[in-house]
């Protein structure tokens, strides 16, 4: 196990050590002390090694993630996991807004709630999230799977391409041009394998599933006041 | 950007430390907003006194005799303490409007950053670290206090467009954010009796909650019926005699982090703000939901 502290040691430094990491690298395994919400840690990484990030995080933790496997034991501020084209970000907390925000892949995890627009403009990224989340999710996401065990706040899927929206709880209001859609098998494959892979005790017969009418598309004489 | 910070003390043996533990606070909030520094304490009430702090750009020729000058034109003991810049001028409450007339009069030049029983404002343009310098803020006590960074951009960098803002007695606000529609209400505003002294979009904000207490409405109240009113970004924490309230705008994209303990209440921008808090890591840490109204009191 590699340690590296940021009460002692910089951030500038730690982010170069983790990216200059090789995918033969025998230094596989990594711990990060002393976050103390600082910004930007473990960014850009493209190995796969495990980086357990010890307390919580400030903006953008774990931001282009490919490969490696972060793991966050406390909270993460905004934009954690934004834009991760692979690998997997693990939060034992709370997750503040935008998080796995652009995501082109990977599997995002929070365990407590995420804030508003989790998952905006997700573009095949997997999130799955054990509390509830706020309003604006998945706002104009266009590929990739977003799992919800508690509720979902206001206007969840806006603009909504072709992400899938899994929600066990209540959904606090649709957004324009999401809604509910029927479950098929296909989908509750779907919903399991990535509940095993989250690790979370949930059946995915509880879920129900929402995604895009499709009536936005393209550019709709009758919608002309709404644009 | 702009960074905030709040912090209300519920143990009383934490008072002596409010003003380090606010300016620590502020310190990390320092590169989301490097133009100019703001802190309100609410120091606590003595007898029937009220406190004007009070700024001036030629602090040595304004203050030299302003006590003496004051307290001649108000037939009253008037007593000056100045820090820097600033001086808390301490006189009977019942002359506090008067006392404003003859500022205005004895030194055009003044400011009047605030008037109240228990609040003291301290703002400059400078870093946060330098300003609470200025002022020795991490010597001071109280019940609890605001504090804020600017990244200026609905008005000048200047001693006046610095947070916070106090329109009423014991009130303040600080802000982070920008609102849209604050020149229509500082008209109707000051067709109202408000005062509002800059062209600071805040300090509408304040006048704002001002005036809704004026006509009756609890901090709460006012609070609620700013998210109906006022259009723009806003993440607000205000401070009052014996309270302190936080609201976001219903889109909250101006980030919020708050932590309670048994000893406090406080508030951040970000996290990084809270990290050198007592007992931080078994404080209860939480966003404050959009479109919702958060107070607390003594």
């Amino acid at each position: 196990m590699q340690s590296f502290d940021l009460a002692s040691q910089s951030l500038r430094d730690l982010n170069a050590t983790l990216q200059a990491q090789a995918a033969q690298t025998n230094a596989t395994q990594w711990e990060i002390l002393n976050p103390r919400g600082a910004h930007a840690i473990a960014v850009g990484l493209d190995a796969p090694i495990e980086v357990t990030v010890r307390g919580s995080t400030g903006y953008y933790c774990a931001g282009m993630n490919k490969q490696a496997h972060v793991h966050i034991t406390g909270s993460a501020g905004p934009g954690v996991a934004e834009n991760m084209m692979s690998g997997t970000v693990i939060i034992d907390g709370d997750a503040s807004q935008y998080a796995g925000a652009t995501g082109r892949g990977g599997l995002l995890v929070i365990r407590g709630n995420a804030s508003s627009r989790c998952g905006i403009s997700m573009k095949g990224i997997d999130i799955v999230v054990e509390g509830n989340i706020g309003h604006m999710s998945a706002f104009m996401g266009q590929a990739g799977n977003l799992v919800v065990c508690g509720d979902a706040g206001d206007a969840l899927g806006d603009s909504l391409y072709e992400a899938r929206l899994f929600v066990r709880g209540s959904v606090k209001s649709l957004g324009a041009d999401c809604i509910e859609k029927e479950m098929r098998p296909e989908h509750l494959e779907i919903l399991r394998d990535l509940l095993a892979r989250a690790a979370v005790d949930a059946r995915p017969e509880e879920f129900r599933r929402y995604g895009s009418a499709r009536k936005l598309y393209n550019f709709d004489i009758d919608n002309a006041a709404e644009y | 950007m702009c960074g905030i910070v709040g912090l209300f003390l519920k143990d009383k043996t934490l008072e002596p430390r409010l003003g380090a533990m606010l300016t620590d606070m502020l310190v990390t909030m320092t590169d989301r907003g490097p133009d100019s520094a703001g802190i309100a304490i609410y120091g606590g009430a003595e007898g029937d006194s009220a406190k004007l702090t009070v700024q001036s750009a030629q602090p040595d020729a304004d203050f030299a005799t302003l006590g003496d000058d004051l307290s001649a034109r108000l037939g009253a003991p008037v007593t000056l303490q100045r820090k820097d810049t600033h001086a808390v001028l301490t006189l009977p409450q019942a002359q506090v409007a008067e006392a404003r007339a003859a500022l205005a009069d004895l030194r055009p030049g003044l400011t009047v950053m605030s008037d109240g029983a228990t609040i003291e404002i301290y703002k400059e343009v400078g870093l946060p670290r330098d300003v609470a310098q200025r002022f020795d803020i991490s010597a001071m006590r109280g019940t609890h206090g605001v504090g804020h960074t600017r990244m200026a951009t609905e008005s000048a960098v200047t001693t006046q467009g610095a947070h916070p803002f106090s329109t009423g007695a014991d009130q303040c606000l600080v802000h982070n954010g920008s609102l849209s529609n604050h020149n229509n209400w500082r008209r109707r505003l000051r067709r109202e009796g408000i005062r509002i002294d800059s062209m600071n979009d805040t300090e509408v904000g304040a006048a704002y909650l001002t005036w809704k207490m004026q006509n009756g409405a609890s901090l709460g109240d006012a609070l609620k019926a700013a998210l109906d009113d006022l259009d723009g970004f806003f993440t607000f924490v205000v401070g009052t005699k014996d309270g302190f309230g936080v609201v976001r705008d219903p889109i909250a994209c101006k980030p919020a982090v708050m932590a309670e303990t048994d000893q406090y209440v406080a508030f951040g921008s970000e996290y990084r703000a809270l990290v050198g808090l007592p007992g931080i890591d078994t404080a209860r840490v939480w966003e404050p939901e959009p479109a919702t109204v958060y107070f607390w009191s003594h």
